[in-house]
């Protein structure tokens, strides 16, 4: 793992793998959007609203998944004082807050035609929406952290860690309290999901995925090379002072 | 008792929020990332 703590090493990996996963994501989410609005068939009670699914399910495991990386990096900087951590932590904030809101919206438009309704303060919505605030707040104190100076970054990554403890409640909270949102469809090498759904629904993913993927290796280049273009200007006005 | 909602709107906007959403998380992305490169190359040349 330090063998990528050279930022050098890192940013040359990084460089080769923007486009290609950017490339690969436009074309799996791209061809997986298509076959969600024209190749799946509605389903039996939800009819077309279904097809929803493709875009909220992602947005929903992307929020999550956003965060629990968060958390990862955290905990990797806090330990093992890896120089790239903080940094990646930094670069998902951003598409994570993104995909919780779009999880929330493409939900809120799912629920209407489903259950009647836009909204309802239940478990898995509301913690769902805590979230998106987490990560709202992370990006205020990461933003606050990078002005003050780097020995500031303890603060969100330990915020980082802390917010983490809202991913199982909304991942069990289908389980442990009444809801209108369903069960998780998919678990542990089982699904309750058809054929047809289940394959463009893992397409989705992972085409997102990979969309996700270069967001975070672009946002890690920006924070990288304006911090190579700071640490140069600050040495060039210490030697002109120093003259 | 049962609302007749066409659920095609429904479905489009969803699309429509979910692709314009992950398009403009992209190239802002990437305008970010280009902007700081540039600003490295030119602290790098002055």
């Amino acid at each position: 793992m330090h063998g990528f703590a050279n930022p050098a090493r890192f940013l040359r990996l990084a460089r080769s793998l923007t486009m290609p996963l950017l490339m690969a994501g436009l074309v799996i989410t791209g061809a997986s959007l298509v076959w969600g609005l024209l190749g799946a068939p509605a389903e039996k009670l939800q009819g077309d609203s279904v097809r929803i699914l493709f875009v909220h399910v992602p947005a929903a495991w992307l929020g999550m998944g956003g965060w629990t990386a968060i958390a990862v990096a955290s905990l990797t900087e806090l330990v093992w004082r890896h120089p790239l951590a903080g940094i990646g932590a930094r670069a998902i904030a951003l598409p994570g807050a993104v995909f919780s809101a779009l999880c929330l919206i493409t939900g809120s438009l799912w629920g209407r035609p489903a259950w009647g309704t836009w909204w309802v303060w239940d478990g898995r919505l509301t913690s769902m929406l805590v979230l998106l605030f987490l990560y709202l707040a992370y990006l205020a104190l990461a933003d606050a952290a990078n002005r003050d100076g780097a020995g500031q970054s303890r603060i969100p990554a330990i915020f980082g860690l802390v917010g983490a403890a809202n991913i199982p409640i909304i991942h069990y909270s289908v389980l442990w309290w009444n809801s209108l949102h369903q069960p998780p469809s998919i678990s542990m090498g089982k699904s309750a999901m058809a054929p047809e759904f289940l394959w463009g629904l893992l397409a989705a993913t992972l085409g997102f995925s990979l969309l996700f993927g270069a967001v975070v290796l672009m946002r890690m280049r920006a924070i990288l090379a304006d911090q190579q273009a700071e640490a140069r200007l600050r040495r060039r006005a210490m030697e002109a002072a120093d003259a | 008792m049962r609302e007749g909602l066409d659920h095609w709107q429904f479905v489009y906007a969803a699309y429509a929020v979910g692709v314009i959403g992950t398009l403009l998380l992209i190239s802002q992305s990437w305008a970010a990332m280009r902007r700081a490169e540039a600003r490295r190359e030119r602290s790098r040349e002055s």
